[in-house]
């Protein structure tokens, strides 16, 4: 067995939440490059300049990229040998989302009630926290700041196995189109195919965390990956929805298995402010 | 990079007529910031046909929940927000002489209906430049709803603000023309 501490989670969490939201990824800027080296559309080559330069100068400031400093969600994979020692689990995972948002200067954007009083928590929390068992004693905490500008896109079939991949591809295509400039493309879209419905979403949520040039392991997914990814910037719809040649940097497909009724496929998308931060303790 | 002609706000409708969708341009002068909370109150005041806080006559909007400002600075990273959820509002606020918009997303059937009837105009601001568009703003004054917190009313004093005519008064929408130039290729 081996002891964290709430105290050690919860700093760590803090300091996830701080540099999700100050730094993009290496990957993401390179990729972003990239789309800039390419873009045939004057407007789209500017305003991926623009993106660029907010980065850098957020990052030399220490500011946030976006004002929507976004919905705090937590991926944990807890190993079965830690005991966690001080306090409650979740508390210590808000406590450190709350001082983030405080430190950074971070925008307060989480209602209690989602229907009726809608009131600001006036602390970023509760996250939404993921947490599972795994062998060994080790944590590994993933975070994201969900934006909700490309979260409100986000789309769930319950396809039909016979639908197959065509129908699988039909529907990541026809999600992107329908979301148009809304989720601030270029966007990383990801994409949970299996489990339940809920777990697609999740999966799908989990996939626009990975790092970008990774493709799925099995050959099939990874060509499922590059034929959606083509047919999505063959949409044209460009940065920021204005016209171009980029308006995905990846696809990233996560699976797992179904029912024999059933191929749910979920999508989410994360714009290309993507602010994700790992760490382990 | 793309030449953005300068414009000043309160926005007269023969300005805002002459603008093409297409047109980059640097916005000086006021804005007022709303977004969904604000709007909810601004459509129950004009429901019960009482007084609006403010008077949006030839006035611009811009949709943002900005980020706090931290010790020194005068505001923290202030891109736009999503236009969509704000549509059912807008078409009466238009109606109250409303001349600008400025955000991000694509507008409703109705809404670029009446804003083609009213002369006024949807202006895009980059998602995601969020701290570029902060160092535009060089005074913030919250107007009324301090209780909303972000989502207040705000003045902004703002120098060369950067967006982009995206649909114009005459309901040309560059969300429909420019997409079709690029896809497929």
């Amino acid at each position: 067995m081996r002891e964290v501490t709430v105290e050690a989670i919860a700093r760590k969490v803090k300091e996830l939440f701080l540099a999700a939201n100050t730094r993009i990824g290496a990957d993401i800027l390179e990729a972003l490059e990239g789309a800039l080296g390419r873009e045939k559309s004057p407007l789209g080559r500017s305003v991926l300049s623009m993106i660029l330069e907010n980065n850098r100068l957020a990052a030399q400031e220490g500011m946030a990229v976006c004002q929507d400093t976004g919905l705090a969600v937590v991926f944990v994979k807890l190993g079965q040998e830690v005991l966690i020692r001080g306090g409650g689990y979740q508390d210590a995972i808000n406590r450190g989302v709350e001082e983030a948002y405080r430190e950074g200067y971070l925008r307060l954007s989480v209602v209690d009630d989602p229907l009726f009083e809608r009131r600001n928590t006036l602390t970023n929390t509760p996250a939404v926290v993921y947490t599972d068992l795994v062998p060994g004693d080790r944590i590994l905490i993933r975070v994201t700041a969900r934006g909700f500008g490309s979260e409100n896109m986000s789309a769930l079939g319950m396809l039909k196995p016979a639908d197959g991949p065509q129908g699988v591809i039909d529907f990541i295509v026809t999600a992107v189109k329908n979301a148009g400039p809304n989720p601030c493309p270029p966007t990383v879209v990801g994409v949970g195919i299996g489990g339940t419905a809920d777990r697609a979403m999740v999966m799908a949520k989990e996939a626009t965390l990975r790092r970008l040039g990774r493709p799925h392991p099995d050959e099939r997914y990874a060509r499922l990956e590059a034929e959606a990814l083509k047919r999505i910037n063959a949409l044209g719809i460009g940065p920021a929805g204005l016209g171009g040649s980029t308006t995905a940097l990846a696809v990233h497909i996560e699976t797992m298995p179904t029912h024999i009724a059933g191929l749910p496929v979920a999508v989410n998308l994360c714009c290309h402010a993507a602010r994700h931060a790992e760490g382990s303790l | 990079m793309i030449e953005a002609i300068r414009i000043q706000t309160p926005l007269r409708a023969g300005a805002a007529e002459a603008l093409k969708a297409g047109q980059a341009v640097s916005i000086s002068g006021i804005l007022y910031t709303a977004r969904d909370a604000a709007h909810k109150r601004l459509a129950q005041l004009i429901e019960a046909g009482r007084e609006l806080p403010i008077d949006l006559r030839d006035q611009v909007l811009y949709y943002v929940g900005p980020a706090p400002a931290r010790p020194g600075q005068v505001i923290g990273p202030a891109g736009p927000t999503t236009s969509t959820r704000l549509d059912p509002y807008t078409p009466a606020l238009l109606e109250r002489g409303l001349r600008g918009m400025i955000g991000k997303g694509q507008r409703s059937r109705e809404v670029i209906d009446s804003m083609i009837r009213h002369r006024a105009v949807y202006f895009a601001a980059v998602g995601g430049a969020a701290v570029l568009i902060a160092k535009r703003i060089k005074r913030v004054e919250v107007i009324c709803y301090p209780d909303l917190g972000t989502e207040a009313i705000h003045r902004f004093t703002v120098e060369e603000f950067p967006a982009i005519v995206v649909i114009d008064a005459w309901g040309n929408n560059l969300y429909e023309s420019e997409p079709p130039k690029y896809a497929g290729l």
